[in-house]
Protein backbone atom coordinates (compact mmCIF):
# COMPACT_ATOMS: atom_id res chain seq x y z
CA UNK A 1 0.00 0.00 0.00
CA UNK A 2 1.37 3.39 -1.02
CA UNK A 3 1.36 5.99 1.73
CA UNK A 4 1.33 9.77 1.64
CA UNK A 5 1.52 12.52 4.23
CA UNK A 6 -1.94 14.00 3.78
CA UNK A 7 -2.32 17.75 4.25
CA UNK A 8 -6.11 18.30 4.22
CA UNK A 9 -5.98 22.07 4.67
CA UNK A 10 -8.49 24.16 6.62
CA UNK A 11 -11.34 23.97 4.08
CA UNK A 12 -11.54 20.19 4.21
CA UNK A 13 -12.26 20.25 7.92
CA UNK A 14 -15.72 21.73 7.39
CA UNK A 15 -16.83 23.61 4.31
CA UNK A 16 -15.30 20.95 2.02
CA UNK A 17 -15.73 17.96 4.31
CA UNK A 18 -17.25 16.03 1.41
CA UNK A 19 -13.94 16.38 -0.47
CA UNK A 20 -12.13 14.90 2.52
CA UNK A 21 -14.59 12.01 2.91
CA UNK A 22 -14.53 11.15 -0.79
CA UNK A 23 -10.73 11.45 -0.96
CA UNK A 24 -10.34 8.95 1.87
CA UNK A 25 -12.97 6.55 0.48
CA UNK A 26 -11.67 6.52 -3.08
CA UNK A 27 -7.95 6.29 -2.28
CA UNK A 28 -8.66 3.36 0.04
CA UNK A 29 -10.15 1.49 -2.92
CA UNK A 30 -6.99 2.27 -4.87
CA UNK A 31 -4.71 0.88 -2.20
CA UNK A 32 -3.41 4.32 -1.28
CA UNK A 33 -3.26 5.47 2.32
CA UNK A 34 -3.57 9.16 3.10
CA UNK A 35 -2.02 9.53 6.56
CA UNK A 36 -3.02 12.88 7.96
CA UNK A 37 -0.02 14.98 8.89
CA UNK A 38 -0.03 15.40 12.66
CA UNK A 39 -0.54 18.98 13.87
CA UNK A 40 -0.47 20.59 10.43
CA UNK A 41 -1.03 24.34 10.20
CA UNK A 42 -2.81 26.56 7.66
CA UNK A 43 -0.90 27.05 4.38
CA UNK A 44 -1.66 30.76 4.41
CA UNK A 45 -3.99 30.86 1.42
CA UNK A 46 -3.19 34.11 -0.36
CA UNK A 47 -3.28 36.27 2.75
CA UNK A 48 0.17 35.50 4.22
CA UNK A 49 1.73 36.43 0.91
CA UNK A 50 -0.04 39.78 1.01
CA UNK A 51 1.54 40.56 4.35
CA UNK A 52 4.97 38.96 4.58
CA UNK A 53 6.61 36.60 2.13
CA UNK A 54 9.13 35.18 4.58
CA UNK A 55 6.40 34.38 7.10
CA UNK A 56 4.40 32.69 4.34
CA UNK A 57 7.32 30.42 3.45
CA UNK A 58 8.01 29.60 7.09
CA UNK A 59 4.44 28.53 7.78
CA UNK A 60 4.37 26.29 4.70
CA UNK A 61 7.83 24.93 5.51
CA UNK A 62 6.64 23.74 8.92
CA UNK A 63 4.26 21.32 7.19
CA UNK A 64 6.91 20.24 4.68
CA UNK A 65 9.39 19.58 7.50
CA UNK A 66 6.83 17.44 9.33
CA UNK A 67 6.16 15.40 6.18
CA UNK A 68 9.91 14.96 5.81
CA UNK A 69 10.12 13.68 9.36
CA UNK A 70 7.63 10.88 8.64
CA UNK A 71 9.45 10.21 5.37
CA UNK A 72 6.46 10.57 3.05
CA UNK A 73 5.57 12.73 0.06
CA UNK A 74 3.01 15.41 0.86
CA UNK A 75 -0.40 15.37 -0.81
CA UNK A 76 -2.73 18.38 -0.81
CA UNK A 77 -6.30 18.10 -2.12
CA UNK A 78 -6.70 21.91 -2.25
CA UNK A 79 -5.10 23.68 -5.21
CA UNK A 80 -4.22 26.72 -3.09
CA UNK A 81 -2.45 24.64 -0.45
CA UNK A 82 -0.74 22.65 -3.19
CA UNK A 83 0.59 25.73 -4.95
CA UNK A 84 1.86 27.26 -1.71
CA UNK A 85 3.57 24.05 -0.57
CA UNK A 86 5.01 23.33 -3.99
CA UNK A 87 6.61 26.73 -4.44
CA UNK A 88 7.81 26.99 -0.86
CA UNK A 89 9.64 23.73 -1.35
CA UNK A 90 11.03 24.82 -4.73
CA UNK A 91 12.18 28.25 -3.52
CA UNK A 92 13.79 26.89 -0.35
CA UNK A 93 15.66 24.25 -2.33
CA UNK A 94 16.95 26.83 -4.78
CA UNK A 95 17.87 29.49 -2.26
CA UNK A 96 20.06 28.28 0.63
CA UNK A 97 19.94 31.70 2.33
CA UNK A 98 16.16 31.62 2.41
CA UNK A 99 16.24 28.03 3.69
CA UNK A 100 18.70 28.97 6.43
CA UNK A 101 16.48 31.80 7.59
CA UNK A 102 13.37 29.62 7.58
CA UNK A 103 15.18 26.76 9.32
CA UNK A 104 16.28 29.16 12.06
CA UNK A 105 12.58 29.77 12.78
CA UNK A 106 11.65 26.09 12.46
CA UNK A 107 14.12 25.25 15.25
CA UNK A 108 11.54 26.61 17.68
CA UNK A 109 9.34 23.65 16.80
CA UNK A 110 12.28 21.23 16.58
CA UNK A 111 11.86 20.90 12.84
CA UNK A 112 14.17 21.14 9.85
CA UNK A 113 13.51 21.49 6.13
CA UNK A 114 15.93 19.84 3.74
CA UNK A 115 13.74 19.38 0.68
CA UNK A 116 13.41 15.59 0.69
CA UNK A 117 9.63 15.58 0.36
CA UNK A 118 7.88 15.88 -2.98
CA UNK A 119 4.63 17.86 -3.08
CA UNK A 120 1.66 16.55 -5.05
CA UNK A 121 -1.90 17.54 -5.71
CA UNK A 122 -4.45 14.82 -4.98
CA UNK A 123 -5.52 14.65 -8.63
CA UNK A 124 -1.88 13.96 -9.58
CA UNK A 125 -1.92 10.96 -7.27
CA UNK A 126 -4.93 9.62 -9.14
CA UNK A 127 -3.68 10.38 -12.63
CA UNK A 128 0.08 9.88 -12.39
CA UNK A 129 0.83 7.80 -9.31
CA UNK A 130 -2.07 5.34 -9.36
CA UNK A 131 -2.71 5.64 -13.09
CA UNK A 132 -5.81 5.54 -15.25
CA UNK A 133 -5.60 1.80 -16.02
CA UNK A 134 -5.71 0.97 -12.33
CA UNK A 135 -8.63 3.35 -11.82
CA UNK A 136 -10.50 1.83 -14.78
CA UNK A 137 -10.09 -1.62 -13.29
CA UNK A 138 -11.94 -0.50 -10.14
CA UNK A 139 -14.92 1.05 -11.95
CA UNK A 140 -18.05 -1.00 -11.33
CA UNK A 141 -20.61 1.71 -12.12
CA UNK A 142 -19.34 3.72 -15.12
CA UNK A 143 -20.89 7.18 -15.32
CA UNK A 144 -21.99 6.49 -18.88
CA UNK A 145 -22.70 9.57 -21.02
CA UNK A 146 -22.70 11.89 -18.01
CA UNK A 147 -21.57 15.25 -19.36
CA UNK A 148 -18.98 16.45 -16.86
CA UNK A 149 -16.92 19.64 -17.06
CA UNK A 150 -13.29 19.11 -16.09
CA UNK A 151 -12.82 22.42 -14.30
CA UNK A 152 -9.11 22.79 -13.65
CA UNK A 153 -9.22 26.30 -12.19
CA UNK A 154 -5.88 28.00 -11.67
CA UNK A 155 -3.40 26.76 -9.22
CA UNK A 156 -3.04 23.10 -10.14
CA UNK A 157 -1.37 24.35 -13.31
CA UNK A 158 -0.36 27.91 -12.65
CA UNK A 159 2.20 29.26 -12.14
CA UNK A 160 3.92 26.65 -14.27
CA UNK A 161 5.60 24.06 -12.05
CA UNK A 162 7.62 22.15 -14.58
CA UNK A 163 7.16 21.77 -18.32
CA UNK A 164 3.49 20.84 -18.15
CA UNK A 165 0.99 22.05 -20.71
CA UNK A 166 -0.64 25.04 -19.04
CA UNK A 167 -2.78 26.09 -22.01
CA UNK A 168 -4.37 22.79 -23.09
CA UNK A 169 -4.04 20.18 -20.36
CA UNK A 170 -5.92 16.89 -20.82
CA UNK A 171 -5.33 14.88 -17.63
CA UNK A 172 -8.66 15.78 -16.01
CA UNK A 173 -10.49 14.74 -19.18
CA UNK A 174 -8.53 11.48 -19.11
CA UNK A 175 -9.61 10.80 -15.54
CA UNK A 176 -13.26 11.50 -16.34
CA UNK A 177 -13.11 9.21 -19.38
CA UNK A 178 -11.57 6.49 -17.21
CA UNK A 179 -14.66 6.46 -14.99
CA UNK A 180 -16.92 6.26 -18.04
CA UNK A 181 -18.08 9.88 -18.06
CA UNK A 182 -18.20 12.17 -21.08
CA UNK A 183 -15.78 15.08 -20.48
CA UNK A 184 -17.17 18.31 -21.90
CA UNK A 185 -14.97 20.45 -24.12
CA UNK A 186 -15.37 23.51 -21.92
CA UNK A 187 -13.70 26.70 -23.14
CA UNK A 188 -13.32 28.14 -19.63
CA UNK A 189 -11.79 25.15 -17.93
CA UNK A 190 -8.69 27.18 -16.98
CA UNK A 191 -10.50 30.40 -16.14
CA UNK A 192 -10.30 31.66 -12.56
CA UNK A 193 -13.27 31.24 -10.14
CA UNK A 194 -12.39 34.49 -8.40
CA UNK A 195 -10.77 32.87 -5.38
CA UNK A 196 -10.83 35.07 -2.29
CA UNK A 197 -12.28 37.96 -4.30
CA UNK A 198 -15.62 36.43 -3.34
CA UNK A 199 -14.96 38.20 -0.03
CA UNK A 200 -12.72 41.11 -0.94
CA UNK A 201 -14.38 42.11 -4.23
CA UNK A 202 -17.76 40.42 -4.26
CA UNK A 203 -19.17 41.83 -7.48
CA UNK A 204 -16.05 40.98 -9.47
CA UNK A 205 -16.05 37.39 -8.22
CA UNK A 206 -19.78 36.91 -8.76
CA UNK A 207 -19.42 38.18 -12.34
CA UNK A 208 -16.54 35.80 -12.98
CA UNK A 209 -18.52 32.84 -11.67
CA UNK A 210 -21.60 33.89 -13.63
CA UNK A 211 -19.55 33.72 -16.84
CA UNK A 212 -18.30 30.26 -15.92
CA UNK A 213 -21.80 28.99 -15.13
CA UNK A 214 -23.30 30.50 -18.30
CA UNK A 215 -20.65 28.81 -20.38
CA UNK A 216 -21.34 25.51 -18.55
CA UNK A 217 -25.03 25.81 -19.42
CA UNK A 218 -24.19 26.66 -23.04
CA UNK A 219 -22.10 23.48 -23.18
CA UNK A 220 -25.08 21.46 -21.93
CA UNK A 221 -23.10 20.08 -19.04
CA UNK A 222 -24.81 18.03 -16.34
CA UNK A 223 -22.27 18.77 -13.64
CA UNK A 224 -19.00 20.59 -13.00
CA UNK A 225 -16.16 18.61 -11.43
CA UNK A 226 -13.55 20.49 -9.39
CA UNK A 227 -10.31 19.66 -7.65
CA UNK A 228 -10.28 22.62 -5.28
CA UNK A 229 -12.52 23.66 -2.35
CA UNK A 230 -12.27 27.35 -3.24
CA UNK A 231 -13.58 26.67 -6.76
CA UNK A 232 -16.34 24.44 -5.39
CA UNK A 233 -17.52 27.05 -2.89
CA UNK A 234 -17.46 29.93 -5.36
CA UNK A 235 -19.18 27.98 -8.14
CA UNK A 236 -21.74 26.23 -5.97
CA UNK A 237 -22.44 28.03 -2.70
CA UNK A 238 -22.68 31.41 -4.39
CA UNK A 239 -24.99 30.28 -7.22
CA UNK A 240 -28.04 31.55 -5.42
CA UNK A 241 -26.45 34.97 -4.83
CA UNK A 242 -25.55 35.09 -8.53
CA UNK A 243 -29.13 34.29 -9.47
CA UNK A 244 -30.34 37.11 -7.22
CA UNK A 245 -27.70 39.56 -8.38
CA UNK A 246 -28.05 38.98 -12.13
CA UNK A 247 -31.55 37.53 -12.47
CA UNK A 248 -30.20 34.23 -13.80
CA UNK A 249 -31.62 30.78 -13.08
CA UNK A 250 -28.56 28.63 -12.66
CA UNK A 251 -28.95 25.26 -11.05
CA UNK A 252 -25.66 23.60 -11.88
CA UNK A 253 -24.34 20.90 -9.53
CA UNK A 254 -20.64 21.27 -8.68
CA UNK A 255 -18.92 18.27 -7.12
CA UNK A 256 -15.40 17.12 -6.35
CA UNK A 257 -13.74 14.78 -8.81
CA UNK A 258 -13.30 12.31 -5.96
CA UNK A 259 -17.08 12.15 -5.50
CA UNK A 260 -17.56 11.16 -9.13
CA UNK A 261 -14.74 8.62 -8.93
CA UNK A 262 -16.36 7.24 -5.77
CA UNK A 263 -19.75 6.88 -7.49
CA UNK A 264 -18.12 5.00 -10.36
CA UNK A 265 -16.54 2.67 -7.78
CA UNK A 266 -20.02 1.95 -6.40
CA UNK A 267 -19.41 3.72 -3.07
CA UNK A 268 -22.72 4.86 -1.53
CA UNK A 269 -23.27 8.63 -2.15
CA UNK A 270 -23.62 9.39 1.55
CA UNK A 271 -20.15 8.09 2.32
CA UNK A 272 -18.82 10.47 -0.34
CA UNK A 273 -20.42 13.42 1.40
CA UNK A 274 -23.06 13.82 -1.29
CA UNK A 275 -26.09 15.54 0.21
CA UNK A 276 -24.27 18.52 1.71
CA UNK A 277 -24.51 20.62 -1.47
CA UNK A 278 -26.47 23.86 -1.65
CA UNK A 279 -27.22 23.08 -5.29
CA UNK A 280 -28.55 19.55 -5.13
CA UNK A 281 -26.55 16.82 -6.86
CA UNK A 282 -29.67 14.65 -7.10
CA UNK A 283 -30.01 15.11 -10.90
CA UNK A 284 -26.54 13.60 -11.27
CA UNK A 285 -27.44 10.64 -9.06
CA UNK A 286 -30.70 10.00 -10.92
CA UNK A 287 -28.88 10.14 -14.25
CA UNK A 288 -26.45 7.50 -13.06
CA UNK A 289 -29.33 5.41 -11.70
CA UNK A 290 -31.20 5.66 -14.99
CA UNK A 291 -28.21 4.78 -17.13
CA UNK A 292 -27.59 1.76 -14.90
CA UNK A 293 -31.13 0.48 -15.46
CA UNK A 294 -30.89 0.98 -19.21
CA UNK A 295 -27.73 -1.07 -19.46
CA UNK B 1 27.72 57.29 -3.37
CA UNK B 2 24.60 55.32 -2.55
CA UNK B 3 21.78 55.63 -5.05
CA UNK B 4 18.13 55.36 -4.13
CA UNK B 5 16.32 52.63 -6.11
CA UNK B 6 13.52 53.91 -8.31
CA UNK B 7 9.96 52.64 -7.81
CA UNK B 8 10.22 49.94 -10.45
CA UNK B 9 13.39 48.59 -8.83
CA UNK B 10 11.76 48.79 -5.41
CA UNK B 11 8.85 46.65 -6.61
CA UNK B 12 11.21 44.22 -8.35
CA UNK B 13 13.22 43.94 -5.14
CA UNK B 14 10.08 42.79 -3.34
CA UNK B 15 9.98 39.75 -5.62
CA UNK B 16 13.07 38.04 -4.32
CA UNK B 17 11.77 34.48 -4.66
CA UNK B 18 10.42 34.99 -8.18
CA UNK B 19 12.51 33.96 -11.12
CA UNK B 20 10.85 36.26 -13.62
CA UNK B 21 12.36 39.26 -15.34
CA UNK B 22 12.27 42.79 -13.88
CA UNK B 23 9.26 44.96 -14.74
CA UNK B 24 11.55 47.11 -16.89
CA UNK B 25 11.51 44.32 -19.47
CA UNK B 26 7.80 44.92 -20.17
CA UNK B 27 7.15 45.51 -23.89
CA UNK B 28 3.61 46.84 -23.31
CA UNK B 29 2.01 44.16 -25.51
CA UNK B 30 -1.11 43.95 -23.31
CA UNK B 31 -1.29 40.15 -23.16
CA UNK B 32 -1.74 40.45 -19.39
CA UNK B 33 -4.68 42.84 -19.69
CA UNK B 34 -6.27 40.73 -22.39
CA UNK B 35 -5.90 37.60 -20.27
CA UNK B 36 -6.89 39.00 -16.88
CA UNK B 37 -10.40 37.88 -15.81
CA UNK B 38 -10.71 40.84 -13.42
CA UNK B 39 -9.39 43.60 -15.71
CA UNK B 40 -12.89 45.05 -16.10
CA UNK B 41 -13.01 45.84 -12.40
CA UNK B 42 -9.57 47.48 -12.20
CA UNK B 43 -8.95 51.26 -12.24
CA UNK B 44 -5.86 50.58 -14.33
CA UNK B 45 -5.26 47.49 -16.45
CA UNK B 46 -2.16 45.43 -15.58
CA UNK B 47 -0.36 46.68 -18.71
CA UNK B 48 -1.02 50.28 -17.81
CA UNK B 49 -0.05 49.71 -14.20
CA UNK B 50 3.33 48.29 -15.21
CA UNK B 51 3.97 51.24 -17.52
CA UNK B 52 3.15 53.62 -14.67
CA UNK B 53 5.43 51.76 -12.27
CA UNK B 54 8.22 52.00 -14.82
CA UNK B 55 7.49 55.72 -15.20
CA UNK B 56 7.85 56.11 -11.42
CA UNK B 57 4.26 57.27 -10.85
CA UNK B 58 4.23 55.81 -7.36
CA UNK B 59 1.32 57.70 -5.80
CA UNK B 60 -0.98 57.08 -8.76
CA UNK B 61 -0.09 53.38 -8.72
CA UNK B 62 -0.67 53.01 -4.99
CA UNK B 63 -3.98 54.88 -5.26
CA UNK B 64 -5.34 52.33 -7.76
CA UNK B 65 -7.37 49.27 -6.83
CA UNK B 66 -5.63 47.16 -9.50
CA UNK B 67 -3.36 44.95 -7.40
CA UNK B 68 -6.03 44.39 -4.75
CA UNK B 69 -8.33 43.19 -7.56
CA UNK B 70 -5.84 40.51 -8.55
CA UNK B 71 -7.23 37.04 -7.77
CA UNK B 72 -3.74 35.46 -8.09
CA UNK B 73 -4.82 33.20 -10.96
CA UNK B 74 -1.39 33.56 -12.63
CA UNK B 75 -2.86 33.51 -16.12
CA UNK B 76 -0.90 36.65 -17.01
CA UNK B 77 2.29 35.18 -15.55
CA UNK B 78 2.27 32.04 -17.70
CA UNK B 79 1.50 34.04 -20.83
CA UNK B 80 3.83 37.03 -20.50
CA UNK B 81 6.20 36.98 -23.51
CA UNK B 82 8.77 38.95 -21.49
CA UNK B 83 8.63 36.37 -18.74
CA UNK B 84 7.61 38.84 -16.04
CA UNK B 85 5.90 37.24 -13.07
CA UNK B 86 3.04 39.72 -13.11
CA UNK B 87 0.87 38.03 -10.47
CA UNK B 88 3.85 38.06 -8.09
CA UNK B 89 4.33 41.75 -8.86
CA UNK B 90 0.72 42.28 -7.76
CA UNK B 91 1.54 40.45 -4.52
CA UNK B 92 4.59 42.67 -4.10
CA UNK B 93 2.44 45.78 -4.52
CA UNK B 94 -0.04 44.46 -1.96
CA UNK B 95 2.78 44.00 0.54
CA UNK B 96 4.27 47.37 -0.35
CA UNK B 97 0.97 49.18 0.09
CA UNK B 98 0.33 47.48 3.45
CA UNK B 99 3.84 48.21 4.59
CA UNK B 100 3.52 51.89 3.62
CA UNK B 101 -0.07 51.92 4.86
CA UNK B 102 -1.01 53.64 1.60
CA UNK B 103 -3.90 52.09 -0.27
CA UNK B 104 -7.23 53.08 -1.74
CA UNK B 105 -9.87 53.79 0.87
CA UNK B 106 -12.70 51.30 1.24
CA UNK B 107 -10.81 48.22 0.05
CA UNK B 108 -11.60 45.02 1.95
CA UNK B 109 -8.43 43.19 0.85
CA UNK B 110 -5.88 44.77 3.21
CA UNK B 111 -8.03 44.39 6.33
CA UNK B 112 -9.04 40.87 5.37
CA UNK B 113 -5.42 39.80 4.86
CA UNK B 114 -4.27 41.33 8.12
CA UNK B 115 -7.11 39.69 10.06
CA UNK B 116 -6.38 36.37 8.39
CA UNK B 117 -2.72 36.44 9.40
CA UNK B 118 -3.57 37.43 12.99
CA UNK B 119 -6.05 34.55 13.14
CA UNK B 120 -3.40 32.06 12.01
CA UNK B 121 -0.85 33.42 14.49
CA UNK B 122 -3.40 32.86 17.27
CA UNK B 123 -4.62 29.37 16.37
CA UNK B 124 -2.61 27.94 13.46
CA UNK B 125 -5.79 27.20 11.51
CA UNK B 126 -8.40 29.11 9.58
CA UNK B 127 -11.86 29.72 11.08
CA UNK B 128 -14.34 31.50 8.82
CA UNK B 129 -16.47 33.27 11.49
CA UNK B 130 -13.44 35.35 12.57
CA UNK B 131 -13.15 36.70 9.04
CA UNK B 132 -16.77 37.72 8.48
CA UNK B 133 -16.59 41.08 10.31
CA UNK B 134 -13.79 42.23 7.98
CA UNK B 135 -16.22 42.51 5.10
CA UNK B 136 -19.81 42.03 6.16
CA UNK B 137 -20.24 45.58 7.52
CA UNK B 138 -19.10 47.12 4.28
CA UNK B 139 -22.00 45.43 2.48
CA UNK B 140 -25.31 47.04 1.69
CA UNK B 141 -28.46 45.63 3.28
CA UNK B 142 -29.26 43.37 0.31
CA UNK B 143 -25.77 41.87 0.11
CA UNK B 144 -25.71 41.48 3.88
CA UNK B 145 -28.86 39.35 3.84
CA UNK B 146 -27.72 37.36 0.82
CA UNK B 147 -24.49 36.54 2.60
CA UNK B 148 -26.30 35.69 5.83
CA UNK B 149 -28.64 33.42 3.90
CA UNK B 150 -25.74 31.55 2.27
CA UNK B 151 -24.03 31.21 5.66
CA UNK B 152 -27.22 29.85 7.25
CA UNK B 153 -27.63 27.27 4.51
CA UNK B 154 -24.01 26.20 4.90
CA UNK B 155 -24.52 25.93 8.65
CA UNK B 156 -27.61 23.76 8.15
CA UNK B 157 -25.62 21.47 5.89
CA UNK B 158 -22.94 21.19 8.56
CA UNK B 159 -20.41 23.03 6.44
CA UNK B 160 -19.46 25.81 8.87
CA UNK B 161 -17.37 25.19 11.97
CA UNK B 162 -18.86 25.92 15.36
CA UNK B 163 -15.66 25.93 17.40
CA UNK B 164 -12.39 27.43 16.24
CA UNK B 165 -9.81 24.73 15.52
CA UNK B 166 -6.28 25.13 16.85
CA UNK B 167 -3.04 23.27 16.46
CA UNK B 168 -1.45 21.37 19.36
CA UNK B 169 2.05 22.81 19.53
CA UNK B 170 0.81 26.37 19.52
CA UNK B 171 3.51 27.74 21.85
CA UNK B 172 6.30 26.46 19.60
CA UNK B 173 4.38 27.72 16.59
CA UNK B 174 4.18 31.25 17.95
CA UNK B 175 7.83 31.30 18.97
CA UNK B 176 8.64 30.13 15.43
CA UNK B 177 6.69 33.05 13.97
CA UNK B 178 8.37 35.35 16.48
CA UNK B 179 11.68 34.60 14.79
CA UNK B 180 10.27 36.02 11.54
CA UNK B 181 8.04 38.94 12.51
CA UNK B 182 7.54 40.87 15.77
CA UNK B 183 4.46 39.58 17.55
CA UNK B 184 4.18 42.01 20.44
CA UNK B 185 2.33 40.43 23.35
CA UNK B 186 1.15 37.40 21.38
CA UNK B 187 4.07 35.17 22.37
Amino acid sequence: MKQYAYFPGCSLEKIALSYHLSAIETTRKLDVELKELDDWNCCGATAYFHVDELLAYTLCARNLAMAERVGLDLVAPCSGCYKNMYFTSAHLQRDPDLAEHVNFALEEDNLHFSGKTAVRHLIEVFVNEVGLDEIKSKVSHPLRDLRVIPYYGCQILRPRKDHENVEEPQFFEGLLSAIGADPVDYPHKLRCCGGSLIITNRLAALSMVRNLLQSAVDCEAAVIATACPMCQVNLECYQQQINQEFGTKFFMPVVYFTQLVGLSFGIPPKRLGIGSELVSATPVLSWIQKSKQEN
Amino acid sequence: MATKPDFSQEVSNLLYASEGNPLKRCIQCGTCSGTCPVAGFMDLTPRRLIAMINAGLKDEVLASNTFWCCASCYHCTVRCPSNIDIAEAMYALKRYSMWKNQYQEGLIGPIFSETFVKMIVKSGRSYEPVLAPTYIFSYGIREFFQEAYTATNLMLKGRLPVLPPRIKRLENFRRMIGRIIPLGDLT
